[in-house]
Parts: structure tokens; sequence; C-alpha cells
């Protein structure tokens, strides 16, 4: 642990704050709770949400994992991950089964989470309506009158455009029937993900200064339509390594030739696959 | 061919010991001390300080050496710092009019009681390179003014005595031909947005320290804008004034006032456009900005957008960028701006593959459909990000 700084960094005033709105979004699941986000010695964008999220909850007896882009050896989840090594020392694992908490970026892990762990998402734009309406005061009113029409226009002209929903990504949800939530960037491939999982789900979106949660079995449904149900990304090719057909592939370009190949986005799953036998896709 | 995808421990490690190679550059040159950094680039340490938001000039000077002298990222070293720091009191507000003036200007009155001190200012130099102050060893003498010849009995600031002119806004005032300063209201108190989140509607208190935090260059350019016509408010630089002020805190146990030390401020008082109603004469607005240091364009600035953004309250216009509260506080703040701009260099593998997949589908069902489905010309560009 670092000399001079507290256990998990933040101070334990700042930390019961963050616990109170960790405690009221519980409550009020989907709901965008305002919280007094610090600066962290990590930048803005960069997962601080996440960060004091985790920071707040964390014991010595957690075992922590860091995911980017589903991955533990993407450059910020290894400097996540040394942070809290460095301030909390706890411990850290890769393993999804093994950890306690597990903070991620842009993914949810192929491995199905299991009562008692926890998930901190690193959460960009915690706004839904953001991109419809930039003003704060405006989105604040919709939420309060769960007035959700202008997303459901928004998405019914994609596919008058272009005959599908176009928003691959950070598709929104709506959260035990009441306040649609951003889920963060994480593919729509991971959203059923979020349906009903014995899991807690927390979400911290720092520079926006907003935690909301999903707490364990809550209805959590994609926006869709009778007519245009909500639909899965799917590949055509297995993974390279462990020649899993299910899972998010990552592409690879191969060469200037349009050669590529794919692999698991999600590496513990794709590592645990190979461990087991699994062999890759030609 | 095996093309690498992923970082990990091995590059991070090696990419901060070159960082810390190229930050002290050529060994043969002599490293560089707080002292100099405090003494010879004080307005970046200046700048540092007020918007790292901690009055300490060797911590700001540490800041500036440690980024390499890029002042956004020394900004961003010193919140990081003071976030851990406990707060153990506030200060009663900063009595200003009882500043010891280094400088001291009004650009509404060609002379009043206290007078106009120029102090040290790059105004009315010409900017011109001066090639002298480029020799290792500047002659002894130099002031490094680089305009003239030192004057020959350079007067040193310390050696006048320091005063404590009237407020122009006081003289104006006096008349009722400004509107009376708002009484600061000690009841609450005031908001502090490092405690708290940023709500709109977000008060004047909260408003002034997000524009003291804001970055100096996005204030410029609002006051700028403003100036331009987008929301303007026809400012009179009423009075600029700098110099060292007292800061005193009130010990529960004492329960009177004692001065704990002084901050060197600069604060500038904008007197904008007259508004009437039914009942009320026309008289001046007030746009108010302070900053630590000298910090003088950053307080100009601030004075202007202050009083922009109290348009609404002032029953004026809204719509111009500078009047809009809710783009100028969100969007003000140096550490957060840059975080997110600069997060776009993380890896976002997963949705752009996303996006790949969902474009390929849509290609394919073009493909098989007529080619009358596929007019997109009027798709917009929403811009998401991920």
């Amino acid at each position: 642990m670092t000399a001079g700084y507290n256990f998990a960094y933040l101070d334990e005033q700042t930390k019961r704050m963050i616990r109170r709105a960790i405690l009221k979004a519980v409550a009020v699941p989907g709901y965008q709770v305002p919280f007094a986000s610090r600066e962290m010695p990590l930048p803005f964008g960069w997962g601080t949400g996440g960060i004091q999220v985790t920071a707040s909850i964390l014991g010595h007896a957690d075992i922590l994992k860091v995911i980017d882009q589903g991955a533990d050896d993407t450059t910020n989840a290894v400097s996540i991950r040394r942070f809290f090594a460095r301030v909390a020392g706890v411990a850290t694992t890769t393993r999804t089964a093994a950890a306690t908490i597990i903070q991620t970026r842009h993914r949810i892990p192929e491995t199905p989470l299991r009562a008692g762990q926890i998930m901190v998402f690193q959460v960009p734009i915690p706004e839904p309506l953001r991109w419809l309406e930039p003003r704060e005061s405006e989105n604040r009113k919709s939420h309060a009158m769960a007035d959700y029409g202008a997303m459901h226009v928004k998405l019914y002209e994609d596919i008058v455009r272009y005959g599908q929903i176009a928003t691959s990504y950070d598709y929104p949800v709506r959260v035990a029937g009441r306040y649609l939530m951003a889920p963060s960037p994480i593919p729509k491939f991971d959203n059923p993900k979020l349906d009903r999982s014995p899991a807690l789900m927390l979400f911290g979106a720092g520079r926006e200064k907003r935690i909301y949660a999903i707490p364990p079995h809550t209805p959590v449904v994609s926006l869709d339509f009778e007519d245009h149900p909500f639909s899965l990304q799917r590949w055509t090719e297995a993974c390279s390594q462990c020649g899993d057909t299910a899972s998010f592939l990552d592409e690879i370009l191969l060469d200037d030739q349009g050669n590529r190949r794919f692999v698991c986005s999600d590496t513990d799953h794709c590592a645990a696959r190979q461990a087991a036998g699994a062999g890759g896709a030609p | 061919m095996y093309v690498a995808v992923k970082g990990g421990e091995a590059a991070i490690d090696a990419a901060h010991a070159a960082l810390t190679k190229k930050r002290r550059g050529d060994p043969a040159v002599p490293d560089l001390s707080l002292e100099q950094i405090d003494q010879q680039l004080a307005l970046a340490v200046d700048r540092v300080m007020l918007e790292g938001s901690v009055y300490d000039r060797e911590l700001a000077a540490l800041a500036v050496k440690q980024a390499r002298g890029d002042l956004l990222e020394a900004i961003f070293l010193l919140r990081a710092y003071r976030t851990t720091l406990p707060r153990l009191a506030a200060s009663l507000p900063l009595e200003t009019g009882r500043m010891a003036v280094a400088r001291r200007i009004s650009a509404t009155f060609k002379d009043l009681p206290g007078g106009q001190v120029l102090g040290a200012t790059f105004d009315y130099t010409h900017r011109l390179l001066d090639f002298a102050l480029a020799a290792a060893a500047p002659p002894a003498g130099d002031d490094g003014g680089g305009d003239a010849p030192a004057p020959a009995a350079a007067p040193d600031t310390a050696a006048a005595p320091p005063v404590s002119p009237p407020r122009v806004s006081d003289l104006v005032g006096r008349d009722g031909l400004i509107e009376p300063a708002q009484p600061s209201d000690p009841e609450p108190a005031p908001a502090d947005l490092t405690r708290q989140p940023l709500r709109f509607p977000a008060g004047r208190d909260l408003r002034l320290q997000a524009l003291a935090r804001g970055d100096e260059g996005f204030l410029v350019s609002l006051a700028y804008s403003s100036q331009r016509g987008h929301g303007t408010i026809h400012p009179f630089a009423g009075e600029i004034r700098q110099g060292e002020v007292a800061v005193e805190i009130v010990p529960e146990e004492l329960g009177f006032p004692v001065t704990i030390g002084t901050v060197a401020v600069t604060e500038c008082e904008m007197f904008g456009q007259f508004t009437g109603s039914q009942g009320e004469p026309p008289r001046f607005t007030r746009g108010y900005g302070l900053t630590f240091g000298e910090s003088e364009r950053k307080a100009m600035a601030m004075a202007i957008v202050d009083r922009a953004l109290r348009s609404a309250e002032l029953g004026g216009s809204t719509g111009a960028p500078a009047q809009d509260v809710e783009f100028v506080l969100p969007h003000s703040d140096t550490v957060e701006a840059s975080g997110f701009l600069q997060h776009l260099k993380l890896p976002h593998y997963v949705d752009f593959q996303s996006e790949l997949e969902g474009l390929r589908r849509m290609h394919a069902g073009l493909a098989a459909a007529p080619p009358a489905a596929a007019d997109k010309s009027d798709a917009p560009d929403d811009g998401t990000l991920p």
C-alpha cells in the first residue's frame, strides 16, 4: 500500500458519501443518483467513476478483476488493476469465477455471474437521452415523468432509414419497468446478461457525477418493437484460439490483403476454453 | 504474421521509463529547480494554482516540472492531490477592498481616488523578442522587461507603500448608477462543487466557483464570443486590481476572525449593459472575476462570462453560448474536458466491432433489397461516442 493515502485511496468521508449514493441507486433501480465525484489520479473518461465506486465498496478480503474490452491485459485495465493493488493491497485475479468485484469497461464477461459478485461499470455518458436532448434539466423532467417517447421515435426512425435499429452498443434499456438507462457502451450483445442477473450491477460516471445500479434479479428490457424485436450481434466466424462461436469476437487484421482473424474479446473465457482442450478455428 | 493487439505491464513500464527520461531531457543541461519555476515562470505557477484550486506555489511548480511544462497536465496533477486533502475550515469572504494593491486600473475613469497603478504588466510593451534574454547570463541590472532600457530608478513595487484604494464600483454605486453588490449570505454556506455535484439551476456562488476553476482558453473564447455579439453585455472594465489580501477564519473556540495568511489575487469587476424595467431605473450591472496570482486575462474573461450567465435573471436575452449555464459550466473544467477528449486513445475494439457488424448487416440487406431503399442522403451524423 502507498504511504500517505487511505486504504483504496479515497478518504473515509468520501467513501461514505459514495456509499450513500450507491445505496440510493440500488433502492431506485436505473435512476441516476448525483454524487460529488472526486478528481482521481487517473483522468476523467478513463474510468474514474468505476474507480470511485470500486474504491468505496472494496474490502481487504475482496478479489478484484479489471477488464477493458473484455480483456484483462489491455493497458487501461492493467493500469487500474495496478492502482488498486498499490493503494488497497487487495488480491487481483483474471478469472471471472474467482473475482468478488469486477470493474469493466465496455463488456460483461461471458462466464455467467453468480450471486455475491459485483460488476462495476465505467460509464462515459450516463444519460441515455443526452443525444436526443443535451440539456440536463429537460432530461430530468423526462425521467421524472417516464416520458421516453423521444427514444422510441429515434429507434423507429432508425428502422425507417436503415431497416434496423442502428444502435449497436450502449443500447438503451428499461430497468424494472421504470427508468430508461444507458448500460454504458457494452455491445448490445451483452444486454441480455443484465436481465435478472444474480450479481449486483453498479455504474459509475465520474466526470458526469452520476451513480446508478441494477440490483440482483431485476428485470432489464432492451427497447424494441413487436415487429422489430431486439436482436443480437452474431458472427459467421469462430474464435481462432478456442473455436467458440457463441462469444463476442474481436476482429484482428492480419495484413493489408484483407486477411483477418477473430478472437474472443473475453480473454479469461478464451483461456479457460483453451485450457479445457478447445482448439481454434482454422 | 501475427499482429500484437493488446498491451500489457511491460509496455506500460517501458512507457513510464521513456517519459522519465524525456522529462529530464539532456542530462548535460542543468535540472530545473522549483524555485526557478516559481520565480521565472510565475504566471504558469499562478494558472496551475488557480485551475488546480490549490494555493501553493511550491506544489504548483512541482506539477509544472513533472508535467514537462504542460499546464493542463500540471493542473490535473495538482487537482488529484487536492482532492485527498481535508477541509479544515471555510474562510470569511476575502476583503479585497483592503487589498495591498500592486496594480490597479480602471478603464471607466481617467483618474479616481487611489489613482491608476500600472504595476508590472505586459500591457504597453512592444512584443519584440528580446534577444538579450537569450544570452546565458543577462547583464547585471537587466530587468528583463524586454521593451526599453531599464529606467534609471526602476521602482521596486515592494518599496512603494501598499495602498488600498476605494473600489470603483462603490464610487459609482454611491449615485445608484450600478446595481448594489449582492451581499454574500453566510447562511447557508456557499455551495462547493468539489463536495456536491453540479446541479441546475446553479446559483451564482456555484457558477463563480466553476468559472474560477474553469479553463482559461475556454473562458477567453466565450467572453470573446460575447464581445462579438453572441450574447453581448457591452462590458466596461470598471476595475482590475492585483495584490495581497488577508485570509481570515473564525475558529469556533475563539469566535472572532483570525488572519491565517495572505493570498495574491487579481480581481476584476466588469460593468455590464444597463437594464431597466417597470419601476426600476436602468443602471449598470456587474460581472465578477477573481483569480489567484496575476491571472488577469482569466479574471477579465470570468467577469464577462459571469455577467453573461446572469442574463436570464436580469431579464435579458438568452440563447447565446456564453449565456447558457448548462452549456458553459459542464464544459469549462479542463481536467474533465481533457480527460474525456483523450480517453479516445483507449481501445474501443468492442464498440467498433459492433458498428462493423451492424454496417455489414446493413450492406448485406441493401445488396438484397432494390436500390430505391438505398437513399441515405438524410442520414444524420449524430456523432455519438462510446
